[in-house]
């Protein structure tokens, strides 16, 4: 299938801040389904229209698993060859997510949250005694997932340094060589490999333990299986949350009619976790290509078999489903974004995210009333050249 | 044998899709949550995956006798 004119390059440039491209709302009126071109593996299709975006999501003709060792199209030189469960396809896929389903449901999750609040307070306690200003960056957002997923898998609170920097590195798109990406990515698969060790020589009960229980007691996974899923639950379990936590508090903070909304009336602090997540676009380059493996048609345009698919962050976007989409609004009726994905890969920490989230924001309107940015609004610096976006430094005063 | 009960509680679910995607002879979308294709089936280890994969437990299966086979507690 081809159009008339050459594709546009994609990513359509270097992310700004959570400023979404207005290519995407372009696209959707003018051509929802439409070619792009990636910097590496050649030509893919970009979908703009949610209801597409989430068939692109759900739909088994839609292949994640078809990537792995090929040259597709992709914004980073390196092809990807490890498989993890985030280029798995059902029922291989399904096989690793029921080894960790039940730790991660809403019910599980809601055990957590006395757990999330205490470290909340003892974080703000610290950041309060520390004085004005602070980032909230390194006070609150990045210690909090961090430390809740640690005590979930089983990863020790002390190492987080290493870990940090490794998974910084390797969630790199632009920002260090591919070498470098490449290295650090080994290196988490080391470090987990040496908590699975410790594992088989005294048994634990967290997650980590219940997997290695998985694979030597049941053969449910390989070897290779268990060390890449530990690295991707600690990777995703904290990247996503502390950047997402230091993306909504800059929001808030830039946009006082909303703040004072929330800080009047907290009970509507998880209906705007829930627009915030909406409106937030998280990634901030091409994302996780699909393969069509059949051909498939989207909005009237063919997909032919062998074509990559990127779905783009335009989802939450279109107006078709999101009156006034680019309005922040904590009353909307249909908030069924898709935020954490649609399917089978979508997000298994999603109800803990939210839970963080929520405890994290409430606590910090109702223990600083006065809370403000330090810096003006556009002065705050964000990171470049990563997969997802967030803040640097979020400094706040209160 | 005797046949499984499948039911999905509409109010707990947040439309994640998840069984719709991994069990779809089972499960379908209908106004973006989920519901049973049909309230009898003959039992597939499809249906307790996808019960023990919801992330808010909204999926219930029984046996025959009505005892729950998913999800574990």
């Amino acid at each position: 299938m081809t159009t008339s004119q050459e594709p546009r390059n994609y990513p359509f440039g270097e992310a700004h801040r959570l400023d979404i491209d207005p290519t995407y709302a372009e696209l959707r009126r003018t051509e929802p389904v439409s070619r792009v071109r990636l910097p590496y593996g050649g030509d893919a299709w970009l979908v703009t229209k949610y209801d597409d975006v989430k068939t692109v999501f759900s739909d088994p003709r839609f292949s994640r698993a078809a990537v792995l060792g090929q040259d597709v199209p992709r914004a980073v030189p390196m092809i990807q060859e490890r498989p993890s469960i985030l280029s798995m396809d059902p029922p291989e896929h399904g096989r690793l997510r029921k080894l960790v389903a039940k730790g991660f449901t809403m019910r599980r999750t809601e055990q957590l949250r006395q757990r999330a609040q205490d470290i909340v307070d003892g974080l703000l306690d610290e950041m309060e005694k520390n004085g004005a200003p602070a980032d909230l960056v390194e006070a609150l957002d990045m210690p909090l997932p961090i430390t809740i997923i640690c005590e979930l898998l089983g990863v020790p609170y002390e190492d987080r340094r290493e870990f940090r920097t490794w998974s910084d590195q390797a969630l790199a798109v632009t920002a260090f060589t591919p070498e470098k990406i490449t290295a650090a990515s080994d290196k988490l698969q080391d470090y987990i490999a040496g908590l699975v060790a410790r594992r088989r020589e005294s048994p634990t009960d967290d997650v980590l333990g219940t997997l290695v229980t998985a694979r030597d007691e049941g053969d449910r996974l390989s070897e290779e299986e268990l060390i890449n899923f530990g690295v991707t639950l600690l990777v995703a379990g904290h990247e996503t949350t502390a950047n997402q936590l230091g993306n909504f508090m800059y929001t808030l903070l830039t946009n006082p009619d909303r703040l004072a909304e929330l800080r009047a009336d907290p009970t509507l602090v998880p209906a705007a976790v829930e627009e915030l997540l909406r409106i937030t676009p998280l990634g901030a380059s091409a994302g996780f290509p699909r393969i069509a493996i059949e051909d498939v048609e989207l909005s009237g345009v063919t997909i032919q078999a062998g074509d990559a698919v990127f779905v783009g962050q335009a989802g939450n976007r279109d107006p078709a489903v999101f009156p006034e989409p680019d309005r922040i609004d904590f009353h909307r009726e249909n908030i069924a974004h898709v935020a954490f994905g649609h399917g089978v890969h979508h997000c298994v920490g999603a109800p803990l995210a939210r839970m963080e989230l929520q405890v994290a924001i409430s606590t910090l309107l109702l223990r600083f009333p006065e809370l403000e940015l330090a810096v003006p609004g556009d002065e705050v610096p964000f990171r470049k050249g990563r997969l997802v976006r967030g803040p640097q430094e979020l400094l706040v005063r209160w | 044998m005797t046949k499984w009960q499948v039911r999905v509680d509409r109010e707990a679910c947040i439309g994640t899709g998840m069984c719709a995607s991994s069990a779809a002879a089972y499960f379908r979308l209908e106004n973006g949550k989920a519901t049973a294709a049909q309230d009898f089936v003959e039992p597939d280890e499809l249906v307790v995956d996808a019960a023990e994969s919801c992330p808010m437990e909204a999926i219930l299966v029984r046996d025959g006798d009505g005892v729950v086979i998913a999800p574990e507690v």
